[in-house]
């Protein structure tokens, strides 16, 4: 966090228990309470329909918030209307004027706005050459690719003067290759610009990338709110840990067998260095903190799928002999052939969970690996 | 390759004989009407129709012996003011259908649908009476006033506004757009081909009216083209058919202008880079 950055004292957004309901049976946000900082790269990550673009849209002031407070710099913003926010919003489907050019399309809030004719020329010239569009300035939006159409769309909240930008999955629409390219002129931009992102995607690889914080929703509850190394490494619960990091976690039942051993389901064991509390039940291992040895049947304790070799890592697929299915990562090249007997073991940097699937804690003094 | 091109060459030499056959018969008329108007009367009273004695003098008689010229700017300002009305007025309506939230915004909706049901001529009466006893008879009033705003033309207006994507609604919601602005800067422009397409057609329906106008108008002052076309008809005891035709080939033009700008609009993709 970056608090007072400059010296001076800055506000920010701040979502007090923002609710959304449809009906009494119909909630589509519950209970979201946030403190976004000015200046900051904020990312609302989650899977689709989890209302992450409805809080976004409230935020906006294009959908009526049912309960709670929205504040912007201090002032509550309820009931104010969308321009009156000073924020600026990239959609997801670039939201260009088909009708007019790539200039008169960034110039096009500016001009609504009624600012001094020099100004909007100095602000749109200033947006396209910071997005390198100033070559295409005269094309229709028809008439460009689909990565040039979302740099209007960027060029459009960069000409703006708000402070606040919002954006709605706006890589979505891309590439493989060019996301990852406009990811990362979205984030120089931001850092150049100094503003107030707030951005919507469905993708943890974006979140974990570009973020300053990340805010996890699911099931239209807030999860978790923290950074990206916080959220990687003290998830709150099996669903964040679940959501970021590729290959999959592997979240799996676990027995305690004693103060400090922990029985997989029968499968392996873990030697832990601190206490194992009784309420844990569950256990989170990210698929680099297992390995595999080649066993024989007498000593295996899980089958092999599949691998799928990425060049620096090779992902294992297995099943273990309770049942589960496992992903390991390994470094380098690894060779096992499907149906092959493997013993899998693992580290003991690992999470627990709860029978709510809520992450317990490791003890202070204890903590060796978080 | 070649097995597959013969059947799907014959199939196109089938289909261009029958096109062309299909096309002789819906144009032959046509030519035949636009030859004759170059005839003299007499050559065609004789059924001499391969004449070659071609003059233009049946039109220079038409522009000189006849009111045409009033009958054509009649209907010049009678169909320009429908067709601008309409665009105004079925353009503001649809967009208050589809960005209006109001109470009973469907039931209204289906009362313009009813009107549409219910044939004009099926109304005829009821109007005449009204307009009868407004004093509107004989005048250019008659002719506008029933016809500023059409059912149909909102109806479509309003399914092609219901097109225009909502995130062009947020982003000007989010510049602070007011209604106005939003549909003078972006739905009308956005929806310029329905608009076009509208424009012709209630252009073309004011031009070619012709059973109101023939009720309601009585004078050379107000008569539109298509009624002074039957009056040139009926005003001669021998019928100067060669003018005649000259007559209707010179109000057919605006018809085909009308066609042919609106043709180079009907492009797609026009709309396409908005969204995606």
């Amino acid at each position: 966090m970056y608090r007072n950055l400059y010296g001076v004292n800055k506000m920010s957004t701040i979502l007090n228990q923002v609710s959304k309901n449809y009906g009494a049976n119909n909630v589509i946000l519950n209970n979201v309470s946030a403190e976004i900082e000015t200046g900051e790269f904020f990312v609302i990550v989650g899977p689709s329909g989890c209302g992450k673009s409805t809080l976004l849209r409230m935020i906006a002031g294009l959908t009526e918030i049912s309960d709670g407070e929205i504040s912007i710099d201090g002032q509550v913003v309820n009931d104010l209307q969308p321009k009156d926010r000073k924020l600026t919003m990239v959609f997801q489907s670039y939201a260009l004027f088909p009708f007019l050019n790539v200039w008169d399309n960034v110039a096009f809030g500016l001009k609504a706005r009624k600012l001094d004719q020099a100004e909007v020329h100095q602000r749109v010239n200033d947006a396209l050459d910071m997005v390198s569009l100033s070559e295409f300035k005269d094309r229709k939006p028809r008439e460009l690719s689909g990565g040039q159409r979302q740099r209007v769309a960027l060029a459009r909240a960069v000409a703006s003067d708000a402070k606040i930008c919002l954006m709605d999955e706006p890589l979505s629409n891309l590439d493989a290759q060019l996301r990852v390219k406009m990811r990362q002129e979205i984030y120089q931009l931001q850092r150049k610009l100094g503003i107030t992102l707030i951005y919507v995607t469905h993708d943890q690889v974006e979140a974990m990338t570009m973020a300053d914080h990340i805010m996890v929703l699911n099931d239209h509850e807030v999860q978790q709110i923290g950074t990206p190394t916080e959220i990687y490494q003290q998830p709150a619960n099996a669903f964040v840990a679940n959501f970021f990091g590729t290959p999959l976690i592997n979240v799996m039942p676990a027995q305690k067998i004693d103060d400090y051993t922990l029985n997989v389901d029968g499968d392996f064991e873990i030697r832990m260095e601190q206490k194992i509390t009784d309420k844990a039940t569950k256990i989170g291992i990210r698929p680099g903190e297992l390995s595999i040895e080649h066993a024989d049947e007498l000593f295996a304790n899980a089958t092999v799928k599949s691998t799928e070799f990425l060049g620096d890592e090779t992902i294992v697929y297995a099943t273990t002999n309770s049942g589960h299915d496992i992903r390991v990562l390994l470094p380098g090249k690894a060779v096992y052939a499907a149906f092959e007997k493997i013993k899998i073991s693992s580290s003991n940097n690992i999470f627990l969970f709860d029978s709510l699937n809520k992450r317990i804690p490791m003890e202070m003094g204890d903590l060796v690996n978080a | 390759m070649i097995s597959t091109n013969k059947p799907s060459r014959l199939n196109k030499i089938v289909s261009y004989t029958l096109l062309l056959l299909l096309a002789f018969v819906i144009l032959a008329p046509f030519f035949i009407g636009i030859w004759t108007s170059f005839l003299p009367t007499m050559e065609i009273a004789k059924g001499n129709f391969l004449s070659t004695d071609l003059s233009l003098n049946n039109y220079v008689s038409a522009f000189t012996k006849t009111p045409i010229l009033r009958y054509l700017g009649n209907s010049l300002v009678v169909s320009v003011l429908t067709m601008a009305a309409q665009l105004v007025f079925c353009s503001m309506s649809a967009y208050a259908f589809v960005f209006l939230k109001f109470k009973y915004r469907n039931a209204i909706f289906v009362l313009f649908l009813i009107t549409m049901m219910l044939p004009f001529e099926a109304e005829i009466i009821p109007n005449f009476t009204t307009v009868k006893n407004l004093g509107m008879l004989d005048h250019y009033s008659v002719l506008l006033i029933p016809f500023l705003t059409s059912a149909f033309g909102t109806f479509m207006l309003r399914q092609a506004f219901m097109q225009t994507p909502s995130e062009l609604k947020e982003a000007a919601d989010i510049e602070g757009l007011n209604h106005f602005q939003f549909y003078w800067n972006i739905v009308l422009p956005y929806n310029k081909v329905s608009l076009i397409t509208l424009g012709a057609y209630s252009f073309l329906g004011a031009w070619n009216q012709y059973l109101w106008p023939m009720l309601t108008t009585f004078s050379n002052n107000s008569r539109l083209i298509q009624n002074g076309l039957r009056q040139l008809q009926s005003e001669e005891t021998f019928n100067d058919w060669g003018m005649i035709q000259a007559s209707a080939a010179i109000i057919v033009i605006p018809t085909i202008l009308v066609l042919f700008i609106g043709q180079h609009y009907f492009k797609s993709g026009m709309n396409e880079g908005a969204v995606k």
